[in-house]
């Protein structure tokens, strides 16, 4: 039992895990009750960044810094400003004041 | 001596941060708003940043230091003119001396 | 350390919750900027410079430029958030079930078992890998297929985007009304020019790379776009130049698989002693397409409607 609670020292990686979870837990609901799009796009945004989050905190092993997690949150970053920017022009095809075409 | 100035410098510049917050979070519109932030967190950032470089390892780490001074000078200056011209077209006008300051002594 | 990591984590809060429960679109907005430079400041603590870099550029700058833009385009009757009564246990029972269910599941999952990374393996194929720094080696050689699927990615949101509609008309700012910004763009720009070569060179031996440097340039090219200086681009006659430039990076990303195919029998298996080559060519043009297509998203649309 001691050895299971030892691992709940408020450490880095403890604090910043915690954060994720309040994260995804935000935005989450967020995504699910809120009215507006582009709140639901920003909650989406947010989400991304959490899981981020945990990939990274994952990459940070006993032999050292592990590179692949890194790799792999990179392109996720580019990845979610596309989907982002994909859902903008969606939601302006519908809503822009005057459509030019 | 180096360290004793670098800690000095910093210190000098923090209070320049606390009165700009300060002024961004009581000032009564957005010109008085923009005037606290840009005056005050140009001197109060160049004045951390002189004591974040007499610190640096090497004299390239320094200069890149005193980059990111300058660059910021650049970008918040032309924000707060950017600001400040829509916010002249379409917000509220600048109170005057002989206005009177509605929120005075709130 | 602990207290830089509990203000940040306070901070990170802060605007995620102020972006999502306050009222105000505009504020909603500038608060997700303020979250992803509170981000890549988490990223540096968390001993990721390479994300940090790329989340400063994509996550605080660009997201928030494609918002920004995309909010004044609305109506008016599309601007305003309708007032949520949010009561007490709605928000708060799910919000505590989750936070609950995600936290037991990192503990169990990351925090109490031993994390077996792929360090040593990395260690040791990184002499082969044509790049000294690893995250480069990785995205670019050892898991490049990854990287390809992704500037494909990229390439389907940049054509989802133009089989929607035409672009906007590029912004007159750049008359008397905001005359700082033709001037602090014409400024900055060889600087963006001269940090995308830097990284572009640094990339191969220490954090940087094609992902922050097509970033770093993207944004100068829309800070360009803003104050409509590259007018080129919306002209018809450098519509095909534009395509073509657009899917560079896939169409030598896929050439370099091709070849690597060709010469050593395995998709993506490059031979040792020409790697370092094909990362730099591969490197230049991932770049470029990463920038240009940021450039695009922009837009919102399909550019080359002008003569």
């Amino acid at each position: 039992m001691k050895h299971a609670l030892s691992h709940l020292a408020v450490t880095t990686d403890v604090l910043f895990a915690l954060l994720a979870a309040f994260l995804i837990a935000l935005s989450l609901v967020s995504i699910f009750t809120a009215r507006h799009l582009i709140r639901r796009l920003l909650a989406l945004n947010i989400l991304s960044s959490a899981v981020f989050l945990l990939l990274v905190l994952t990459a940070r092993t006993a032999d050292g810094i592990d590179p692949v997690p890194h790799a792999l949150v990179l392109t996720g970053i580019v990845v979610s400003v596309s989907t982002t920017a994909v859902v903008l022009a969606l939601y302006l095809r519908r809503y822009r004041r005057e459509p030019p075409c | 001596m180096r360290e004793l100035l670098a800690a000095g410098l910093i210190l000098l510049g923090l209070p320049f941060f606390i009165a700009s917050t300060l002024g961004l979070l009581r000032f009564h519109d957005v010109y008085a708003r923009l005037h606290a932030l840009t005056k005050a967190d140009n001197v109060g950032l160049g004045l951390i940043c002189l004591g974040l470089a007499l610190q640096a390892s090497s004299l390239a780490v320094a200069l890149k230091i005193l980059l990111i001074w300058g660059l910021i000078l650049l970008a918040s200056s032309t924000g707060a003119t950017l600001i400040s011209t829509s916010a002249l077209q379409h917000g509220p006008s600048p109170l005057r001396l002989d206005d009177r300051d509605p929120d005075a002594g709130r | 350390m602990l207290a830089v990591d509990l203000l940040l984590t306070l901070a990170a809060l802060a605007t995620a919750g102020q972006c999502l429960l306050l009222p105000g679109l505009f504020r909603a907005v500038t608060n997700l900027m303020a979250f992803g430079l509170v981000m890549a400041l988490i990223w540096v603590r968390l001993d990721a410079p390479d994300v940090a870099l790329a989340e400063a550029a994509i996550g605080a700058g660009i997201t928030g430029a494609l918002l920004l833009t995309a909010l004044g385009q609305l109506p008016a009757s599309q601007r305003q958030l309708q007032h949520v009564n949010y009561r007490f246990p709605h928000l708060f029972i799910p919000i505590t079930i989750i936070v609950l269910f995600i936290g037991s599941l990192v503990w169990a999952a990351m925090l109490s078992l031993p994390k077996l990374g792929l360090v040593k393996e990395i260690a040791a194929t990184l002499p082969y890998s044509g790049a000294e720094h690893a995250v480069t080696a990785i995205l670019l050689n050892l898991r490049g297929v990854d990287t390809l699927l992704e500037i494909a990615v990229m390439l389907c949101a940049v054509a989802a985007i133009w089989s929607l509609q035409q672009a906007i008309p590029p912004p007159v700012l750049a008359g008397v009304n905001y005359p700082g910004l033709t001037t602090l763009a014409r400024w900055l720009h060889p600087l963006f020019l001269l940090t995308f070569c830097y990284f572009l060179w640094q990339g191969t031996h220490a954090p940087g790379g094609a992902f922050p440097a097509g970033a770093v340039l993207g944004a100068g090219g829309v800070l360009l776009l803003l104050t409509s200086n590259i007018e080129w681009m919306h002209q018809r006659a450098y519509n095909p130049l534009l395509r073509w430039l657009l899917s560079a990076g896939l169409l030598l990303f896929l050439a370099t698989a091709l070849s690597g195919f060709l010469m050593t029998g395995t998709l993506y298996g490059l031979p040792p002693p020409l790697a370092g080559y094909f990362i730099i060519a591969i490197e230049v043009a991932t770049a470029l397409s990463i920038a240009l297509m940021l450039m695009t998203f922009y837009l919102f649309g399909r550019p080359g409607n002008w003569p």
